[in-house]
């Protein structure tokens, strides 16, 4: 399957920023909502900007749940989820309430924890990633590459070996996951410059099934 | 570790960019778009556009014969238009930073129109002041990380800062802390703080006002007005700014981005370089 991304149009990103970065490379990209459209594309990315409960509210009342189950967990196409897209992928969240995920990794979204550090909320700017070299998903970043965050809750996989990358604020945040045909990050690779283009780079070249 | 950001703000005024004295002289230096991949290169942290046109109608020859010759023919539909939607959406496109619009936004769609033509965030100022509620609507609908509220202050003699709005014209009775605060209360994400009498002087930030402002929210604070020199740029991050902005001091010297990160660095400051 030649590659084409679909970038899930859940009303909730900044898709035009996510669409314009990926026009960099040389393949289609469509941003889109349509069931068929995600099932004709061979990896597939879920923006998304904004609080847990609202981004599954909207992914339901678009129709896109049964979609994204069959395409990711049946299918095992390339997921890449950015920001709230990655937290989705959790099996709960704990933003304003209590709300299931769409649990592709097991693991929980919380506020990130500043009472000990006192740091200021949201988690905005530029942030050095330590990378784990046993993920793809890192393959060709230096040593500590530099990604642009804008969060204030933070996703807590059950099994840390699936974690590609994570800073520091006030406790670890995890960065990067990736479990087989699953990636996700924290930050936003399509505001994050260079560093953020090689995360894109390093995606559409993981294998399409 | 986090970064401290360091953020140009070009300002626009009928499509083209213009410096500014006190809210007042505008002085007109190039167009848009060709600042974007330079300060990108250079190293920006985040690029802030601010539309501060205030009549709307304008006269384009006087725009054309600017932007004539500082624009390639490639660039000319975006500026021509005077469309500020379509400027950002051709700044957008070659924006590999967050973008932050602001200038003019009233309305929910305002907003909504902003940040589907590539905006990541967008500044608010007047229409807040107005209608507080604006604010929570604009987090609900968007995200608390997209509301920027801008803050125009003026020191007055006896120390106290109030809060100005329509560019810095109209009194509104409120100190900055106490606007602030509301504003975060209300789901600001940051706020973007400007000294009105520091605006174009050089003579460095308004620190008092930032220690001030950045001990009463938990949200970070970007400063902006009155750096003259790349030292300016410190003192502000001292003083408790989690950000710094600045306009003319990058418009008219070749890699001044790179130039000013080196020496916070030199200063013990932990820049992205």
């Amino acid at each position: 399957m030649p590659v084409s991304v679909a970038v899930i149009d859940s009303g909730i990103g900044n898709l035009t920023s996510v669409h314009n970065a990926l026009r960099r490379f040389a393949v289609p990209v469509a941003v889109t909502k349509d069931p068929s459209a995600i099932a004709a594309a061979s990896h597939l990315i879920l923006p998304g900007v904004g609080s847990f409960g609202e981004g599954m509210k909207e992914l339901g009342e678009r129709g896109l749940l049964p979609i994204l189950c069959e395409e990711v967990l049946i299918q095992k196409k390339q997921i890449l989820g950015i920001c709230l897209g990655m937290q989705l992928f959790a099996t709960e969240g704990f933003e304003h309430g209590h709300h299931r995920g769409l649990g592709f990794i097991a693991g929980t979204v919380r506020k990130i924890e500043t009472s000990a550090s006192g740091l200021r909320l949201p988690h905005i700017g530029w942030n050095n990633v330590r990378v784990s070299d046993r993920h793809p998903l890192s393959r060709g970043l230096a040593n500590e590459p530099i990604f642009y965050f804008v969060h204030s809750y933070c996703f807590v996989p059950e099994d840390r070996g699936i974690i590609a990358g994570a800073c520091d604020y006030g406790e670890e945040i995890v960065a990067m996951v990736q479990r087989g045909n699953i990636c996700g990050v924290q930050f936003h690779p399509e505001k994050s410059d260079a560093d953020g283009m090689r995360i894109f780079e390093n995606f559409l070249d993981f294998p399409s099934c | 570790m986090l970064k401290p950001r360091l953020i140009p703000v070009l300002l626009l005024k009928n499509g083209i960019l213009v410096r500014s004295k006190t809210f007042s002289l505008h002085q007109h230096t190039g167009d848009p778009l060709g600042q974007v991949e330079r300060y990108t290169s250079w190293k920006a942290d985040e690029l802030i556009y601010l539309d501060i046109n205030r009549d709307d109608i304008h006269d384009f020859r006087q725009t054309m014969s600017v932007i004539g010759t500082t624009s390639s023919r490639r660039n000319m539909p975006a500026t021509m238009t005077n469309d500020i939607i379509a400027i950002i959406r051709s700044i957008s496109e070659k924006c590999r930073i967050p973008l932050t619009v602001g200038g003019k936004i009233r309305t929910i769609e305002d907003i909504r129109i902003r940040l589907a033509n590539g905006a990541d965030k967008v500044s608010i100022n007047t229409q807040a002041l107005l209608d507080p509620l604006f604010i929570e609507e604009g987090a609900r609908a968007f995200g608390n990380q997209c509301i920027v509220v801008c803050v125009d202050v003026k020191r007055h003699e006896n120390g106290a800062y109030e809060v100005y709005r329509r560019f810095g014209k109209e009194p509104t009775g409120l100190s900055a802390a106490a606007w602030c605060t509301e504003a975060e209360r209300r789901g600001a994400g940051e706020i973007l703080l400007q000294s009105i009498d520091r605006d174009g002087m050089g003579e460095g930030y308004d620190l008092a006002l930032i220690r001030e402002v950045s001990q009463s929210v938990a949200i970070p604070v970007i400063a902006l007005g009155g750096v003259g020199r790349f030292e300016h740029f410190v003192e502000g991050l001292r003083a408790g700014a989690s950000a710094v902005a600045a306009a003319n001091i990058f418009h008219f010297s070749e890699q001044s981005i790179i130039k000013a990160k080196r020496s916070m660095r030199n200063a013990g400051i932990d820049m992205r370089l």
